[in-house]
């Protein structure tokens, strides 16, 4: 019997970052693994888990790990999502009706770097050219989920990776933060691209849809030179 | 009053603070990474917080062992339930010994409104911190618990100075710190009254602990004739074995120092044939809502032993400063305790949630678990209609696959009536990758 394995856009991948999910699947065949959307999955809850709106939280996740059901395990591309999955959900759902299949299902969640370096052990072809490119840590993939090698292992792979100074440092998505406290918000952006235009960055990859989505867009607005991509697009190009 | 959000635009108008903060937070969060890498930092933090725990679940009997010991060594204890019974206290006995008060850096003082009290008394304060002494003249408040004046440059500071000292300064800073130096001994040596904070308070001992680096602290506990010290209840700790984890992991994550450069351990008063010391010490214990906090689910924030290692490396501190979080405790211990101790409850909001303070903390309080049981007292208690109908919106649509869908579409498109978009494109683009 081969294994189900069920790919979660989440929400951010499905309105802005199709294209990382599109890749994030092509990864997946290349490593050897057919993943599926998750039929009728909408979003982690994060937003309002985020805000203190638990009962909203657990309204929108319930759907979503319902779809989950029967999967043996669910990549993400996101790695805000996946802690909140993997590490959040057992708080969410504690004691309500759906704690054991939150435990569950929490537990076979994968954010994408995790799951091809850790799973499967993926060794993708160096390409014969290799192009600059850094990260930035995502502050949950990081401090909560502790992926900080398998995204760079990854990247190292495919691309001549250079490490961003201070990559660790917020670059002030946070969710809902972004647009309740944009100017703190985008002074953070502003602090992420001047930190990468000092160190001569020119591609910049996260592996969260947020960070791509607050750095890329304040970059686009300020007319900054710096290409920001999800890490999947990242490495799919390298192998094109 | 402002919300944080104007707060904080504010601060980031100002290109000094913008200069200064980032900065100086930076440079002393790299001095913290530079001094735990000696040591078994996790290991001493797991101890830390072992100890700290251990003391807030014994806190009654600790203050009670405490107060004994106290007295027993000549020490005069107040326990004031509120900030304004511990300004009374202060001020009742500043003004039966004089009109000058000085003051070593505290913040249960900030958080008490001391020296509004007192100089409504016709009391004169003088801080003798050179940072908390910057502050006062410019007439602010700490923008951070350990480097209160994080925010000025040294050309503010000698503007700040030079109609006190009557003459010129340079902008060299051992310049500034001569006149300061100066300015500052003559009050300790005339002042009738110190007061100070409290770092840690040992029970069994009856012993309050200050650490310092300027040795101001020492001059005011000892040099007038009343001492005053105002800790914070949480500040007690059960026996001085505890000092030996608990003060090397404060300065190292405070400064990045092993130790500071004055730890003074005051027993009480001067006794019969001792040279110095003052002829009366104080010691008041403030409550002021703290209590309250052993029986909820943050009694762990009690933990702090307020080093400021979490301020150095929370980027939304970085860039708005200390005040402009509203109260007196600026960063993460502060988007937590000031809902908690001051009742404001947006301030739980003031975090991107990146739970840097998480790795820092010395005592290991879970400030980014805390920030989000903030959010959802704040959902359950004082959220606004609007956004709780949002979220019932929000939850309605997007547990329905299809309306998911439609919603992610449009909002892919930016072509939602969504008033979050505007927030959003009012300084970023919204770029979508189809």
């Amino acid at each position: 019997m081969t294994a189900m394995i069920g790919l979660f856009p989440t929400c951010l991948g499905e309105a802005v970052h199709r294209q990382a999910v599109r890749d994030a699947a092509g990864l997946l065949r290349r490593a050897g693994v057919e993943a599926t959307p998750v039929r009728g999955a909408t979003c982690c809850g994060q937003p309002a888990w985020n805000s203190g709106f638990a009962d909203d939280a657990r309204r929108v996740a319930r759907r979503t790990l319902g779809a989950m059901e029967g999967l043996d395990a669910v990549v993400v591309p996101s790695g805000s999502c996946t802690a909140m999955m993997r590490l959040h959900w057992r708080e969410l759902f504690h004691g309500d009706r759906d704690e054991e299949r939150a435990q569950r299902i929490s537990a076979r969640v994968f954010e994408l770097s995790q799951y091809l370096v850790d799973e499967v052990a993926w060794a993708p072809e160096p390409p014969a050219q290799r192009m600059p490119v850094a990260y930035h840590d995502s502050c949950h993939m990081l401090r909560e989920l502790r992926l900080r090698e398998q995204p760079r292992a990854l990247l190292a792979a495919v691309a001549d990776l250079r490490e961003l100074p201070r990559a660790d440092r917020c670059c002030g998505f946070g969710g809902t933060f972004s647009v309740r406290y944009p100017d703190v918000s985008t002074a953070m952006a502003d602090d992420k691209i001047a930190t990468a235009a000092a160190a001569g960055i020119g591609v910049l990859a996260s592996a969260d849809p947020g960070c791509v989505m607050q750095i890329e867009g304040r970059a686009a607005r300020t007319g900054a030179g710096l290409r920001v991509v999800h890490l999947a697009t990242v490495v799919a190009e390298a192998l094109a | 009053m402002s919300g944080f959000g104007e707060r904080a635009a504010a601060a980031l108008a100002d290109p000094l603070k913008q200069a200064n903060v980032p900065r100086f937070a930076e440079r002393t969060a790299d001095h913290r990474v530079e001094a735990f890498r000696e040591i078994d930092g996790e290991g001493l933090r797991t101890a830390a917080e072992r100890i700290r725990s251990g003391a807030v679940a014994d806190m009654p009997a600790l203050l009670d062992l405490l107060q004994e010991r106290l007295e027993a060594n000549g020490a005069v204890v107040y326990r004031a339930a509120t900030g304004a019974d511990a300004a009374r206290y202060v001020t009742d006995i500043a003004r039966r010994h004089g009109d000058m008060v000085v003051k070593s850096k505290s913040m249960a003082c900030e958080e008490i409104g001391l020296n509004e009290h007192l100089e409504a008394a016709g009391i004169e304060v003088v801080e003798t911190d050179l940072g908390e002494f910057i502050v006062q003249v410019a007439g602010e408040a700490p923008e951070h618990i350990i480097m209160p004046a994080i925010h000025k440059s040294r050309e503010q500071v000698r503007d700040l100075f030079e109609p006190l000292a009557g003459r010129p300064l340079g902008t060299e800073p051992a310049d500034l710190i001569a006149f300061a130096r100066g300015y500052l001994r003559e009050r300790f040596l005339s002042a009738p009254v110190g007061v100070t904070g409290v770092n840690f308070a040992v029970a069994e001992t009856g012993t309050v602990v200050m650490v310092t680096n300027e040795g101001n602290g020492r001059m005011c506990s000892s040099l007038p004739r009343v001492h005053i010290a105002v800790m914070g209840m949480e500040r007690v700790i059960g026996q001085v074995s505890d000092l030996s984890v608990l003060l090397p992991l404060l300065t190292r994550s405070a400064t990045g120092q092993k130790i500071s450069s004055y730890v003074s351990m005051l027993s009480g008063p001067r006794r019969d044939g001792e040279g110095d010391g003052p002829d009366e010490m104080h010691v008041v214990i403030l409550d002021n809502g703290r209590s309250r906090l052993r029986d909820t689910p943050y009694r762990s924030v009690l933990n702090c032993i307020r080093c400021g290692a979490c301020q150095n490396v929370c980027p939304v501190y970085r860039h708005i400063g200390g005040t402009a979080y509203g109260w007196v405790y600026g960063g993460p211990i502060g988007a937590v305790l000031t809902p908690l101790l001051h009742g404001d409850q947006e301030l739980g909001q003031a975090s991107s949630l990146c739970a840097a303070c998480d790795d820092v903390c010395p005592v290991r309080i879970p400030l980014h678990d805390l920030l989000l049981r903030l959010r959802r007292d704040r959902a359950a208690e004082s959220a606004g209609r609007a956004e709780r109908l949002a979220f019932r919106l929000w939850s309605a649509a997007w547990s329905r696959p299809w309306l998911f869908r439609l919603s992610t579409r449009l909002a892919g498109s930016a072509r939602g009536p969504l008033p979050i978009l505007r927030r959003w494109t009012r300084t970023r683009d919204l770029e979508v990758h189809r």
